[in-house]
C-alpha cells in the first residue's frame, strides 16, 4: 500500500487512504471516490472514454497514477452539470447531447462531454475539421459520430447565445 | 453507494409519441454519468473475480496447479472445471462450450480458472500464480482442412452444411450466357463494443444467486447458468445492468456462470471486469468467410442461376454459427430475382477463436460477394451496374431462393433509385487531414482519385427456420400512470424510449415508468438481436396496453353507464365522443389495470434439404452509395461520403433511426478498411484498441439519408421494419466496390489493407 | 511500492540514485499503459511532471533545448513550431488531443520504440540528448542513445533532462503513414529537413528499423545535385533516385501492422512527396 494522499475532485477535497500505488485515477475515481462516470473502454488510452481535465488539461484518467495527481485539481462528467444532484440543471454541452440524439448505449458519452466542453471553451466557433480533430480520441461505436457533430453545434451556438 | 435500480422513470417534458424524435428516458443519466452501466456496479464487502485463459489455441491439460494462488493473502476462492456443480457446458443453439476447460482447449483464450480476491491486482497475481502444464498441440486453423481434419470437438467439426437448390439446375446449359465468377474473402471483424464484459454476482440467503449482467437476452443466459450452476431457474435471478453496446458479442455468454460460481463459492458479492485484451478473447467474433460465386445472365442483364459456395470459419465452439450459415445461404444472390440456385453454406468448427453473431449476422459476408459479382457482371455485360441492379430487382410476389414468396412490403427499385439518384454533396477537400492518410499528411491534391459505387443488400428480420419466438411484456396503469414491464434489453438502441412513446399512443397517458429488467419479474422478451425488438417486444408492449386500454374503457362505461364504443382516452383523460363524460385518468385508474401478454409472430417453417421452406418472417433492404478518396501509392484511404436508402416500413422515432443508420454506416465502414481481427496460429495479434482499429470521428464521413421508403409491413407493429442491421450490410459492400472503381483493381477480400492497392498490380484497363 | 513526487530536478535524481531500479514517471502515455495491462510489475515510481526545469523550451543562439516534460501539445505551439516545424508537425500525429496533452518529449525519447513519432524528426535534427543524475551529467547523440528496440542508454539512476535541436532555416516536412486516419502506430514515417546554410538535406525514417534511421546515402546524393544558389526544383530523375535511395536504407520487418515490402515502398513516396514539397515540383 501507499501512503495516504488528497485528490481534490470536482471542487471536492478526497483523500485516499488505502490505495495501492499502482492504481489508476481512473481506478480512484470508479472504485474509492464512488464516482464512476468516467468510462473504462480500454485503459490503454486509446478509446478516450476515461477523459477528465486534469488542472488545465485533458487527459485520460487511465494514463494517470492516482498518486501522482495528488493535490491536484480533477474535472470529472460529475462535475460538468452545476449541483445537479440538487435540482440543479445540464451544463449546455450535456442538454444538447440529450437534445440531438448523440447518446445510445452512453458508453463514450462522459469521455466526449469533456472533450467537447473543453473544444468550446478553447474554440467558440469550430468547423466541421476542427470539431473531428479534438474528438478524434474518443471512440464511439454506437453512433457513427453524426449525432455527436450535431450536438456540438447545438452547444457551440447555446454557448454562443449565452454570451451575448 | 449501493446497487442502483435500473427503473427508469421519464416522459415529463412533453407526450411525444410514435413518430416522434421522443428523448431516451436515460438520456440525462447517461449524460451526468449516474447511468450504471455493468462495470460500474459496487457492493459493500464485494471482491474481485479474474479468469485465466489458455495461451494456447489447442492443448492437452495435463494439470492445474492452483495452490500457490490459493496460498496468496486476499485470495478468498480459486476453481476449476472440477467445481462446476451442474451442466459442465454451455451454448446457444448446441451446449458445446465448457464452462471451464477440463482435459483439453479448444481456443486461444478459454477460460481454465476463475478466482476471487479482494482487490484486482491480487486477482491479477494470483491468475499468474496457477500453474497449468499444457500439452500443446498443433492447432487446426485453416477452415478448408476442417471437415476432413480429426475431430477436435466430440460433435465433430462440420457446424452445419446447408446445400440450397433451387428452380431448374439445368437453366444455364445454355451458350449464349454471360458467366462471371469469382472468389471473396471477409476477415474477421469484432463488435468491439465500448462497455467491457462486467457485472456483478451476489449470493442470496435462498441458496441461489442474484445477477447484475449486460447482456441481449436475459432469460436464455439464465437459463443456461442456472443449468450450469445445478439450480432451479427460480433460484438463478438476472437483472440487466447498464449495457455499453451489443452489436452481437453478448449473445452468448461470458463471466455470468464464472460470477455466480465464485459468489456461491464465497458467499460474497463477486464483480468481474474485463479489460479491453481480455474482452477481445471473451466474445465471439464475426465469422471471416470465404466466399466462391458464379453468376449466369441473358445478354439484356436478367439473371438466370447463381452458383455459390460459402465456407464460414466458425471457431471453436458452436454459438449461434447455424442460424449465421443459413442467413448467408438464404441470402446469397442479394435481393434480386434468381430463378435458379445453387447455394452450399458451409460452417466448420476450428481452433480459431469462436464465431457467432454481429450485427448483419451472414449477410454481410454474402452482401460484399454478390454485390462485387453484380458489377462484375455489369462490366462483361456493357451495362449500368445500377440499371443491372434494377433490371433484377426484387418486388413483392417474388420468389426468393429459398422458395418463399414476398408477401410483405420489399421496396427494393425504389430503395435503390432513391440512393443512386440522390445529389452528392461532396466537395474536394482543401486540408491535407481531410484526404487519405488524415493527420498524418500524406497526400497532397494529385495524389488522390475519386470513386464511388453502389451497393444492394438484403436479409431477413426476425428468427427464422420455425424458431417458436415471443415476447411478454406487462402494462399497469394506476393512478393516471403506466408501468412497462418488459425483459427486452436496452443495448442502446433505444427501445426504452419506443417502449414509452408507444404506452403514450396507446393509452394517451404521460407519464410511463420502465420497470427494472429482470428475470424474476417477466417472462423472456427474446434476444435484442435480429433486427427484432421493435416488432416483438414493442409489438408486447402494444398488446399489453391496448388490452389495458380495453378493459379501463369497460370499466369506465360500466362504472358511468356509457357505451364502450363511445369512449376514447385523449390527453390523459376518459372521455365520451357524444356525451359530457370527461374524467381523468388518474381518478379511474386507482384500482389499478393491468394486462400481461405473450406476443407471438405468425409461425415459420424450416428449411427442407434444398434448402427450400417459408423459413422467414419480413425482409429489409437497404442501399448504399460510397464516395471515396484513395491514394494509390500508399493504398490509404478516405471515405468521403455515404448516402443511404433504406425500406423502414414505417419511422417510430427519427432521430432514433438515423442513429441506426449512422451507426451501422460506421460499422460497415470499419469492416470495409481498417477492421480485423488477425491471427497467426489460432492467437489474436492485435487484441487491443492500438491495432484493432475502429473508425474515430476523422476517419467517418456524414451519412446522408436518400430515402426513407415507409411502406408499411403487414403484420409489423405500426407497420415498422426493424432497422438495425441493413445499414451494416450494403455499406462495406458500396465502399470497396468505389475503392475498385477508383483504382481499377479487382480488391476481393475486405479490409482492404494499404498494401492491398499500393502493392498491387494494376488490373487491366485500370486506373493507373 | 512507493510513489516519489519530485519537486526539483536535484530531489528527482536523489530518489533515483537512493533507488536506481524506480521507474521514472511523467505523461504515463507509455509506463501506464503496462502498469494497466498488469505486464509490468510496478515497484517504485519517481514522478518528474512538476520539476520545473524539465518543462519548457529555450533558445540559446542557433540551439534549441527542449526539456523533457515538453508535451506533444506544447511541441505543436505556434512559437515553437516555426522553429522547428517537423517537430510540431510529427507531435500533431500523436494519439490523441488527450494523449498530446500529457506524453512528452522525453517519454518518447526513453521508450525508445521503432515507431516513436518525435525520433525520425530527431534523428534529422542530429539532436543530442541531455543525461541527468544525482553523479553529474552528460550529453548523448541521439543515435547513441537509441540503441535497439525499446532500448536507451540510460543507466541506472539517470534520467532525461531535455535534448538540443538546431535551429535550421530551409524547409520541413513530416509524414506518416497508417491505417487510420487518426489515432495510428506508424507503419512508417519520414523527416525532412532541408539546412540551406549548411547546403544539406537530413532525413530521418521511423518504423523501418529497429531503431530511427538517417538515410545517408540518399541525404548526400540530393545535396550535390540540389541547385542551392539559384533554387531551381531537382529533376524527376533525381527525385526518383532519391527515394530509391531513401527506401533501400530502410531494414524493416514484417508485423501485424504492415509488411516490410509495404514499408519500404511508402517510404520511397514519402520521400519523393517530401522532397517535392520542400523543393518544388520537379523540372523533366
Amino acid at each position: 500500500m501507499t501512503g495516504p494522499y488528497g485528490l481534490t475532485v470536482n471542487g471536492r477535497r478526497y483523500e485516499v487512504v488505502d490505495g495501492w500505488a499502482g492504481e489508476s485515477l481512473l481506478f480512484v475515481l470508479r472504485e474509492r471516490l464512488g464516482l464512476p462516470g468516467s468510462k473504462n473502454a480500454c485503459e490503454e488510452g486509446e478509446c478516450g472514454s476515461c477523459t477528465v481535465r486534469l488542472d488545465d488539461r485533458l487527459v485520460c484518467s487511465c494514463l494517470v497514477l492516482a498518486a501522482a495527481a495528488a493535490d491536484r485539481s480533477v474535472t470529472t462528467v460529475e462535475g460538468l452539470s452545476a449541483g445537479h444532484e440538487t435540482g440543479g440543471s445540464l451544463s449546455d454541452v450535456q442538454q444538447a447531447f440529450v437534445d440531438a440524439g448523440a447518446v445510445q448505449c452512453g458508453f463514450c458519452t462522459p469521455g466526449l462531454l469533456m472533450a467537447v466542453d473543453d473544444l468550446l471553451d478553447h474554440d467558440p466557433d469550430p468547423n466541421d475539421l476542427t470539431v473531428r480533430e479534438a474528438i478524434s480520441g474518443n471512440l464511439c461505436r454506437c453512433t457513427g459520430y453524426g449525432r455527436i457533430l450535431d450536438a456540438v453545434d447545438r452547444a457551440a451556438l447555446a454557448r454562443r447565445e449565452a454570451r451575448t | 453507494m449501493s446497487v442502483v435500480s435500473t427503473t427508469l422513470a421519464g416522459g415529463r417534458t412533453r407526450a411525444a409519441g410514435i413518430g416522434e424524435s421522443a428523448p431516451r428516458p436515460d438520456g440525462v443519466p447517461k449524460v451526468t454519468g449516474e447511468f450504471a452501466f455493468s462495470s460500474d456496479l459496487w457492493h459493500d464487502r464485494m471482491l474481485w473475480g479474474g479468469t485465466l485463459r489458455s495461451p494456447h489455441p489447442s492443448a492437452r491439460i495435463r494439470s492445474v496447479d492452483i495452490g500457490p494462488a490459493v496460498a496468496m493473502t486476499g485470495v478468498h476462492a480459486v476453481l476449476t472445471h472440477e467445481d462446476v456443480p451442474g451442466a459442465a457446458t454451455y451454448g446457444l443453439d448446441h451446449p458445446d462450450q465448457p464452462v471451464l476447460a477440463a482435459d483439453v482447449v479448444r481456443y486461444g483464450g478459454e477460460p481454465v480458472a476463475i478466482v476471487a480476491a479482494d482487490h484486482p491486482e491480487t486477482v491479477r497475481r494470483a491468475l499468474a500464480a496457477i500453474v497449468v502444464d499444457y500439452e500443446i498441440a498443433e492447432p487446426l486453423v485453416d477452415p478448408s482442412l476442417a471437415e476432413a481434419a480429426p475431430p477436435i470437438h466430440p460433435d465433430g467439426n462440420l457446424l452445419r452444411r446447408i446445400h440450397l437448390r433451387h428452380g431448374d439446375p439445368t437453366a444455364a446449359d445454355r451458350h449464349d450466357l454471360v458467366v462471371v465468377e469469382g472468389t471473396y474473402e471477409v476477415g474477421i471483424q469484432d463488435q468491439a463494443f465500448l462497455g467491457p464484459e462486467s457485472g456483478l454476482a451476489v449470493p442470496a440467503e435462498d441458496g441461489g444467486v442474484e445477477l447484475y449482467v449486460a447482456t441481449q437476452w436475459l432469460h436464455v443466459d439464465r437459463d443456461q447458468v442456472a443449468a450450469c450452476l445445478g439450480l432451479d431457474p427460480e433460484l438463478v435471478r438476472l437483472t440487466l445492468a447498464g449495457v455499453g453496446g451489443a452489436f452481437g458479442a453478448r449473445e452468448d455468454l461470458s463471466l455470468h456462470v464464472h460470477l455466480c460460481l465464485l459468489a456461491l463459492r464465497t458467499g460474497r458479492p463477486v464483480k468481474m471486469v474485463y479489460g479491453r485484451e481480455e474482452s477481445f478473447h471473451g466474445h465471439v467474433h464475426r465469422h471471416p468467410a470465404k466466399l466462391w460465386y458464379r453468376h449466369h445472365a441473358e445478354a439484356d442483364g436478367t439473371l438466370v442461376r447463381v452458383e455459390a459456395r460459402l465456407l464460414f470459419d466458425g471457431g471453436s465452439y458452436a454459438s449461434s454459427s447455424g442460424a449465421v450459415i443459413a442467413n448467408a445461404t438464404c441470402f446469397a444472390a442479394g435481393p434480386y430475382r434468381v430463378p435458379s440456385a445453387d447455394v452450399e453454406g458451409v460452417v466448420v468448427r476450428t481452433n480459431n477463436p469462436p464465431c457467432g453473431a454481429m450485427r448483419g449476422f451472414g449477410a454481410v459476408q454474402t452482401c460484399m460477394a454478390h454485390e462485387a459479382q453484380m458489377d462484375r457482371l455489369a462490366v462483361a455485360l456493357g451495362m449500368d451496374p445500377v440499371d443491372l441492379r434494377l433490371h433484377n430487382a426484387l418486388a413483392p410476389g417474388d420468389r426468393l431462393l429459398t422458395g418463399q414468396v414476398v408477401t410483405g412490403a420489399l421496396p427494393v427499385a425504389e430503395v435503390i433509385r432513391t440512393c443512386a439518384g440522390s445529389p452528392s454533396a461532396a466537395v474536394r477537400p482543401d486540408e491535407p487531414m481531410s484526404r487519405p492518410g488524415g493527420a498524418g499528411r500524406t497526400a497532397d491534391a494529385t495524389h488522390v482519385i475519386r470513386g464511388e459505387a453502389l451497393a444492394v443488400g438484403f436479409k431477413n428480420l426476425m428468427f427464422s427456420e420455425g424458431f417458436d419466438d415471443f415476447s411478454e411484456a406487462r402494462c399497469e396503469l394506476q393512478d393516471g400512470v403506466a408501468t412497462i414491464t418488459c425483459a427486452c434489453a436496452e443495448v442502446g438502441q433505444g427501445f426504452v424510449t419506443l417502449a414509452q412513446q408507444i404506452a403514450r399512443e396507446v393509452l394517451s397517458v404521460e407519464e410511463v415508468v420502465l420497470a427494472p429488467i429482470e428475470t424474476a419479474t417477466i417472462g423472456s422478451a427474446g434476444s435484442t438481436s435480429a433486427s427484432r425488438q421493435t416488432w416483438m417486444s414493442g409489438g408486447a408492449v402494444q398488446m399489453a396496453c391496448e388490452e389495458v386500454r380495453t378493459t379501463l374503457l369497460v370499466r369506465v362505461a360500466a362504472e358511468y353507464d356509457v357505451p364502450v364504443d363511445d369512449l376514447v382516452l385523449v390527453d390523459g383523460r376518459v372521455c365520451s365522443l357524444s356525451g359530457p363524460l370527461d374524467v381523468d385518468m388518474t381518478a379511474v385508474t386507482i384500482e389499478p389495470v393491468t394486462a400481461d401478454v405473450v406476443h407471438r409472430h405468425p409461425p415459420t417453417s424450416p428449411l427442407d434439404a434444398d434448402g427450400q421452406g417459408n423459413a422467414h418472417v419480413s425482409f429489409a433492404v437497404s442501399a448504399h452509395r460510397a464516395i471515396v478518396d484513395v491514394d494509390p501509392d500508399l493504398g490509404l484511404v478516405k471515405v468521403v461520403e455515404l448516402t443511404t436508402s433504406q425500406d423502414v416500413g414505417r419511422i417510430l422515432n427519427p432521430i432514433q433511426a438515423l442513429g441506426q443508420l449512422e451507426g451501422g454506416a460506421a460499422q460497415g465502414l470499419g469492416l470495409a478498411v481498417m477492421e480485423e481481427v488477425q491471427l497467426v496460429d489460432g492467437r489474436i495479434r492485435n487484441a487491443s484498441f492500438t491495432d484493432y482499429l475502429v473508425p474515430t470521428a476523422l476517419d467517418m464521413p456524414p451519412v446522408g439519408v436518400a430515402a426513407l421508403i415507409e411502406q408499411p409491413e403487414p403484420g409489423a407493429p405500426f407497420g415498422a421494419k426493424g432497422i438495425g442491421e441493413p445499414p451494416t450490410i450494403s455499406s462495406t459492400a458500396a465502399i470497396v466496390a468505389a475503392i475498385r472503381e477508383a483504382t481499377g483493381l479487382d480488391l476481393p477480400r475486405v479490409p482492404v489493407r494499404p498494401a492491398d492497392i499500393a502493392l498491387a498490380d494494376v488490373a487491366p484497363g485500370g486506373a493507373r | 511500492m512507493t510513489v516519489t513526487i519530485a519537486r526539483t530536478l536535484n530531489a528527482a535524481c536523489a530518489a533515483l540514485a537512493a533507488d536506481p531500479g524506480a521507474l521514472v514517471l511523467a505523461g504515463g502515455t507509455d509506463l501506464m499503459v503496462e502498469v494497466n495491462r498488469g505486464g509490468r510489475t510496478v515497484g517504485d515510481v519517481v514522478v518528474i511532471d512538476r520539476v520545473p526545469e524539465l518543462q519548457g523550451w529555450d533558445r540559446e543562439g542557433d540551439v534549441l533545448r527542449l526539456g523533457a516534460s515538453l508535451t506533444y501539445a506544447e511541441m505543436a505551439d505556434p512559437a515553437l513550431a516555426s522553429l522547428v516545424p517537423a517537430l510540431a508537425q510529427a507531435a500533431r500525429t500523436v494519439g490523441s488531443p488527450q494523449i498530446r496533452a500529457a506524453g512528452t518529449i522525453g517519454g518518447n525519447l526513453a521508450t525508445a520504440s521503432p515507431a516513436g513519432d518525435t525520433l525520425p524528426v530527431l534523428a534529422a535534427l542530429d539532436a543530442e540528448v541531455e543525461i541527468r543524475s544525482h553523479q553529474g551529467h552528460r550529453t548523448v547523440p541521439l543515435d547513441e542513445f537509441v540503441i535497439g528496440v525499446k532500448a536507451n542508454d540510460l543507466a541506472p539512476g539517470e534520467l532525461i533532462a531535455a535534448v538540443r535541436v538546431p535551429v535550421l532555416d530551409g524547409p520541413q516536412e513530416f509524414l506518416k503513414v497508417g491505417p487510420r486516419n487518426a489515432m495510428v502506430i506508424s507503419v512508417a514515417s519520414l523527416a525532412l529537413v532541408v539546412d540551406r546554410v549548411g547546403r544539406t538535406v537530413r532525413v530521418g525514417l521511423g518504423s523501418v528499423a529497429p531503431v530511427p534511421l538517417r538515410a545517408i546515402e540518399a541525404e548526400v546524393m540530393i545535396a550535390a545535385r540540389l541547385d542551392w544558389a539559384g533554387g531551381r526544383s531537382p529533376t524527376i530523375h533525381d527525385v526518383e533516385r532519391f527515394a530509391e535511395l531513401v527506401a533501400d536504407a530502410t531494414r524493416p520487418i514484417d508485423d501485424h501492422r504492415g509488411s516490410a515490402d509495404y514499408r519500404r515502398h511508402s517510404v520511397g513516396v514519402l520521400a519523393r512527396r517530401a522532397l517535392v514539397r520542400a523543393f518544388g515540383e520537379p523540372t523533366p
